[in-house]
């Protein structure tokens, strides 16, 4: 009886706490990305040199700083997984891993629009660009691996060892990356970071990298209730759950 | 403990030597593959030369991909694999005994027949030995990259293209760096700090492979 | 000693078995039975370590096997439905490598154990030209010359002949005699006195239980 209460229980209560923390996440997010964007793309001044078509970096760079950031809760949760043998932990990581696919891929999109007026072309072997590039290969690499497992046990933990694996690579690409750009490419402009930003630029970028972190955090708790549900979809309390709401919609409708 | 590191690598040479098409049908790979090049893009020598160490590494990593199914896989359908696991040595040790007979069967045979690569794509000699030093120091590296990829992805049906998707990644700053030299070998410069970092990501890799690719076949084995 | 506490396996949310307790003591020989498919091998790799419990642990000499695997395997001989034969190799050199890897220590002679196993003539043929159930005598041959007091064995008559299964069954009363262990699964029935061996069914998890 009781080997059955344990987990069963965690496994309920980080359901219940990620649905609490869920909607302050949201909070922050919206009225955030409201004000950052409407700041950034009509009140923030032009730049001198790129024009209009810097305001991109309010979509660019906040995303390409969740990408990163994405990644590096999934290595948290993987080394706290494979260590302790948490398989939450692990359901973490498989639920991270598409969002940071999603943002390193508006990252990417991004980049080339900006790229088009900027270098007249849509895709320039930039370093930073091709370090995104490769930083999408590595989240598809973990996506497929997760779901080529039919045990989706087996399947979080073999994800978290490759994304252990990816987190020593990826510095070694980044920085491999760019030496070669240096050496191939050149002088080209390829600074998104100028050397000082001036304030009433930076700061909307700020408010927008908050907005973009919180929405992150947003969808990865909504992603890993999903994982939770679809996980436990057996357990009694999941299924006291389903009847519950459903009855709740009964009732509406 | 190095008795049990011979012995596993006694039989892999054994079993290869028993079956030949394992071991020469990547290096035949390898070797085609480089011949495709001259016959698409046509002759010039300066040319040739120019695209040489991109033609030889990525045909060089495609022969490993080739290569790394034979690692575990016949291991793990003969059961020759958990047999392995359940030896009353580190799991750590045994696999970099696998490892290192993978790259003698693999990486020493490419080393081998670069030579005549180096002939088909006019390379010059100095070229030649960087290329040579970054083949000795680069294919380890891709031996122990690829063992976590097949250890990963060992027990699943359709693993080979995933290895790839995993591998592929992982292996590029190897195909930068080892590029960059021979790049830099050709215009004569220094490049003894490229194969530094190499040998750098050598030692990195020999260190810490190991405990990956024993935890991913505790996942892929169970 | 070999001992279970509160075992639970799950396979892709299935519960195969749960709640499993028992305990194997030196001298003891313990057949393990159950229909198709209600866990009998997942338990087997359980209890050598190659898969991880959901609930419950494995423990050998009162030591969880997680916490130090390499004690364990120095006393614990696996034989399971794959036989872990190289194929490209001959018997003689497969035995040499498991003498190596797994029992360095004990002294034997490859040739006299071949023709213990019934193997007289084959010695240098390579394993992938014998009949499955030569090949299946060639790892069988593993338990001629292990110093494991613990033998884990699945299914390890399958394709050997009756006087085959004769001759093991006596090495395994043989090997209880002097204070080992073993553990098996078998279709068919043991020939032992009954007083020599004991039984484990497994059960299939009740109603309520049978997915996580």
């Amino acid at each position: 009886m009781w080997k059955w209460l344990h987990p069963y229980a965690k496994a309920e209560k980080s359901y219940a706490l990620s649905g609490k923390l869920m909607p302050w996440f949201l909070a922050v997010a919206l009225p955030t990305f409201v004000v950052g964007i409407i700041w950034g793309l009509a009140f923030a001044p032009a730049d001198y040199q790129q024009g209009d078509s810097f305001r991109i970096i309010y979509i660019h760079v906040p995303a390409a700083m969740m990408a990163m950031g994405a990644y590096s809760t999934m290595a948290i949760a993987a080394f706290i997984g494979l260590v302790w043998q948490i398989r939450l932990a692990e359901m973490t990581v498989a639920a991270t891993a598409p969002i940071g696919a999603v943002y390193t891929f508006i990252a990417l999109f991004t980049g080339a629009a900006w790229g088009k007026p900027m270098w007249g072309a849509w895709w320039v072997w930039d370093a930073r660009l091709t370090s995104e590039l490769i930083l999408l290969f590595v989240y598809l690499g973990i996506i497929a691996l997760y779901n080529a497992f039919s045990d989706k046990v087996l399947a979080g933990r073999a994800a978290s060892i490759l994304t252990l694996v990816g987190v020593i690579n990826l510095p070694i690409i980044h920085f491999s990356v760019v030496w070669w750009n240096t050496l191939h490419q050149g002088a080209t402009i390829t600074k998104f970071d100028q050397p000082s930003m001036a304030t009433d630029m930076l700061v909307p970028l700020l408010i927008m990298i908050v907005s973009f972190a919180a929405f992150l955090g947003f969808m990865v708790l909504y992603r890993f209730r999903n994982e939770i549900l679809q996980r436990e979809s057996h357990r009694p309390w999941v299924i006291a759950l389903v009847q519950q709401s459903s009855s709740s919609v009964n009732k509406r409708g | 403990m190095f008795n049990a590191f011979l012995q596993i690598v006694r039989k892999e040479l054994l079993g290869a030597f028993r079956q030949q098409s394992d071991i020469l049908n990547p290096i035949w790979f390898f070797v085609i593959v480089v011949t495709l090049f001259p016959l698409g893009i046509g002759t010039d020598p300066a040319l040739l030369a120019r695209i040489a160490p991109g033609i030889i590494w990525v045909a060089a990593l495609l022969a490993a991909l080739l290569s790394f199914e034979r690692l575990f896989k016949d291991d793990f359908i003969d059961g020759s694999l958990e047999q392995m696991m359940l030896a009353p040595q580190p799991l750590t040790w045994l696999v970099s005994a696998k490892v290192f007979a993978h790259w003698l069967l693999t990486g020493l045979p490419i080393l081998l027949v670069s030579p005549l690569l180096a002939v088909f794509l006019s390379l010059q000699e100095s070229t030649f030995w960087a290329l040579f030093l970054t083949l000795l120091i680069g294919t380890p590296i891709l031996s122990l990259l690829g063992s976590i990829g097949v250890a990963l992805t060992i027990g699943l049906r359709k693993g080979g293209v995933l290895l790839s998707l995993i591998m592929l990644p992982l292996s590029i700053p190897i195909l930068i760096f080892s590029t960059m030299a021979i790049d830099a070998a050709t215009f004569g410069q220094s490049y003894i700090g490229l194969l530094a970092l190499l040998g750098a990501m050598l030692v990195g890799a020999i260190t810490l492979a190991p405990f990956a690719i024993a935890a991913s076949l505790r996942v892929s084995v169970s | 000693m070999l001992q279970c506490k509160n075992l639970t396996c799950v396979r892709e949310e299935r519960v195969l078995f749960n709640n499993l307790n028992f305990t194997l003591a030196p001298g003891e020989i313990l057949q393990v039975e159950g229909p198709n498919g209600v866990g009998k091998t997942s338990l087997f790799r359980l209890l050598v370590g190659l898969s991880t419990p959901y609930e419950g642990e494995v423990h050998w000499q009162h030591q969880s096997i997680a916490l130090d695997r390499d004690a364990y395997y120095q006393n614990m001989l696996y034989l399971g439905h794959k036989s872990g034969v190289k194929p490209e190799l001959t018997a003689l050199e497969n035995l040499h490598y498991f003498h190596q890897l797994f029992n360095p220590k004990v002294e034997f002679d490859a040739w006299e154990i071949l023709t213990l196993v019934g193997l007289a003539g084959y010695e240098n043929v390579p394993t992938a030209q014998l009949s499955a159930g030569q090949q299946r005598r060639v790892a069988l041959a593993r338990m001629w010359f292990s110093d494991c007091p613990l033998w884990i064995l699945d299914e390890p008559f399958t394709a050997i002949d009756k006087n085959g299964v004769q001759v093991i069954e006596k090495l395994l009363i043989k090997h209880a005699e002097k204070g080992g262990m073993v553990i098996l699964t078998t279709h068919q029935d043991l020939l032992l006195p009954p007083q020599l061996y004991k039984k484990l069914t497994l059960q299939k998890p009740a109603a309520g239980e049978q997915y996580v």
